[in-house]
C-alpha cells in the first residue's frame, strides 16, 4: 500500500488533470455536438449533408490518431497551443460526434404525434422544437449521454501518451518506481477511474428519475 | 366555415382523395364514416394543413389554406384538433397540456390561462388531475385533456380524427358524452369515427367515404335508414348487424 499512501498527492493531483479534462471536453462536446445535430436534424440538405460528413469522418477515425494530428500537425502549420489545448480539441471534436447522434436518436424517439399536437395548437416550427420535441429529446437521450460521457472519462487516459500528467501517466510512473507493488497500483488507479465513472452514472439516474414522463 | 373544392391527395399511386367538395356551415356538426383506408382521416387532416394536398383548395372562413409559416400557425391556432393517440404533451402535467398555447401562442398571462385552464378541465371532468402527468391518467381521461387543449385556444372548428378509436368500451363514452355536450353547444365539428351511435345523436350531416371519394351524404335519420349507395348500404350491413 506504501506505493499509494505515499503518493497520495500525486495520485490526486494526476485524478484532477482527469477530471479537468473530463470537464473541459464534455462541455466542448456538448456544444459542439449539439451544433452538429441540429445541422444534421435542419431541413436544408446541404447542413444535414456537412453534418453526416463530420460525422463520418471524426466518429470513424480512432482518437489516437486525431490527437497525433492535432498535437503534431498543428504546430506544423503555425497554429502554437498548449498541449492541454491541442489533445482537446481531437477529443472535443471526436466526442462531439457520439454527442450528435445521441440527441438525433433522442429526437427521433419523440411520437411523431407529439409534433402535430403543438403544430395543431398553432406554434410555429421552432417553438414547436423549443417547447414540445426538445425537452422530450433530451429526456430520452440521458442514457446514452451518459455512456458517451463515461467513454470520455477513459479516453482521457490517452492523454498520458502525450505528456500529460493524468491518472494513467502517474500509474505508469509509479509501475516502473514499485516493482513489487504493481497489482495495488492497478487497483489503485483503476478504483479512482471507476468513482468517477459511478458519479456520472448516479447523475444520469437522477436525471432520468426527476425527468421520466410515466 | 370550411370549404374543399376539387381537392386530390395522392400516397405515391394510391389516389386518396378524388375530387372531394365539401362546405361545412358554422356551428354545423359533419360526421365522417366509411371503411378503413377511404380516406377520412386525410380528408380531416388536410383541413389544418397536417396532410398537403396536391389540386385544389381548402378554405376556412372564406381564407385559403396558407403555406407552411407563420400564417398556417395562427390559422391553425383557429382549428381546434383531437388525434385518436391523443398526444399530449408527454412532459407536461394535465394543466400544463391546456395552458401551453394559450400563454406561448395567445400571449395569454399564465394566471389568466390557468383559471381558464381549470374551468376547462371541469368542464371535461378532469379538474382533480390537473397536476399529473398524462401518461398517469386513463385513456379515455387523456382524450378530455386534448379535448380541453384544444377548447383553450377558442377555435372556430373543431376537427376530431378518430377520437375513440384507442379507446376502452367504457372510456367511449364519457369521451363521446363530452363531444356531444360541445356539439350541442353550437361548436363546428368535422368528426372522423366509427361510433353510429354518436353520427346518429350528434351529427346535423352525415358524410360516407370509400376508396377516396364522398359517396353519400344525408342527414343522419336519412342515411342509416334509407342509404342511397349500393356501397353505403354493403357498409351499414356489415357494421350494424351485430
Amino acid at each position: 500500500m506504501d506505493a499509494l499512501t505515499d503518493n497520495a498527492s500525486a495520485i490526486l493531483d494526476g485524478f484532477w488533470l482527469t477530471i479537468q479534462l473530463l470537464v473541459v471536453n464534455g462541455i466542448g462536446a456538448l456544444v459542439l455536438g449539439t451544433l452538429v445535430a441540429s445541422l444534421r436534424l435542419s431541413p436544408v440538405p446541404v447542413m444535414r449533408a456537412v453534418a453526416g460528413l463530420y460525422i463520418t469522418v471524426f466518429r470513424n477515425t480512432p482518437l489516437l490518431v486525431l490527437i497525433v494530428i492535432t498535437y503534431f500537425g498543428l504546430p506544423e502549420v503555425g497554429i502554437q497551443l498548449g498541449f492541454f489545448t491541442r489533445i482537446s480539441i481531437a477529443m472535443s471534436v471526436y466526442t462531439s460526434t457520439f454527442i450528435a447522434e445521441a440527441l438525433r436518436s433522442g429526437v427521433n424517439a419523440v411520437p411523431l404525434g407529439q409534433a402535430e399536437a403543438a403544430r395543431s395548437i398553432g406554434m410555429p416550427f421552432t417553438m414547436t422544437l423549443t417547447q414540445v420535441v426538445l425537452p422530450q429529446a433530451v429526456r430520452a437521450t440521458v442514457p446514452p449521454m451518459a455512456s458517451v460521457l463515461i467513454a470520455l472519462t477513459k479516453n482521457t487516459s490517452l492523454a498520458a501518451g502525450f505528456g500529460l500528467a493524468e491518472a494513467t501517466f502517474r500509474l505508469k510512473g509509479l509501475v516502473n518506481d514499485y516493482a513489487t507493488e504493481r497489482w495495488v497500483i492497478f487497483f489503485g488507479i483503476a478504483l479512482g477511474y471507476i468513482v468517477i465513472v459511478e458519479v456520472i452514472s448516479f447523475g444520469a439516474a437522477r436525471l432520468e428519475r426527476r425527468w421520466r414522463v410515466a | 366555415m370550411v370549404a374543399m373544392r376539387g381537392v386530390q391527395k395522392h400516397f405515391g399511386a394510391l389516389h386518396v382523395l378524388q375530387d372531394i367538395e365539401l362546405d361545412v356551415a358554422p356551428g354545423e356538426v359533419v360526421v365522417v364514416i366509411g371503411p378503413s383506408g377511404s380516406g377520412k382521416s386525410t380528408l380531416c387532416r388536410t383541413i389544418n394543413r397536417l396532410e398537403t394536398i396536391d389540386e385544389g383548395s381548402i378554405e376556412i372562413e372564406g381564407r385559403p389554406l396558407p403555406q407552411e409559416g407563420k400564417a398556417l400557425a395562427q390559422l391553425r391556432a383557429d382549428v381546434g384538433m383531437v388525434f385518436q393517440s391523443f398526444n399530449l404533451f408527454a412532459h407536461k402535467t394535465v394543466l400544463e397540456n391546456v395552458t401551453l398555447g394559450p400563454v406561448k401562442v395567445r400571449g395569454v398571462a399564465k394566471a389568466d390561462a390557468e383559471k381558464r385552464g381549470l374551468e376547462l378541465l371541469e368542464r371535461v371532468g378532469v379538474a382533480s388531475q390537473a397536476g399529473k402527468l398524462p401518461a398517469q391518467l386513463s385513456g379515455g381521461q387523456q382524450q378530455r385533456v386534448a379535448i380541453a387543449r384544444s377548447l383553450a385556444m377558442e377555435p372556430k372548428v373543431m376537427l376530431f380524427d378518430e377520437p375513440t378509436s384507442a379507446l376502452d368500451p367504457e372510456m367511449i363514452k364519457e369521451v363521446l358524452d363530452t363531444m356531444v355536450s360541445l356539439a350541442q353547444g353550437g361548436m363546428t365539428m368535422v368528426v372522423v369515427t366509427h361510433e353510429m351511435g354518436f353520427a346518429r345523436t350528434a351529427a346535423d350531416r352525415v358524410l360516407f367515404m370509400a376508396d377516396g371519394r364522398i359517396v353519400e351524404q344525408n342527414t343522419p335519420e336519412e342515411f342509416f335508414t334509407n342509404p342511397q349507395s349500393e356501397r353505403a348500404r354493403d357498409f351499414l350491413d356489415k357494421i350494424l348487424k351485430h
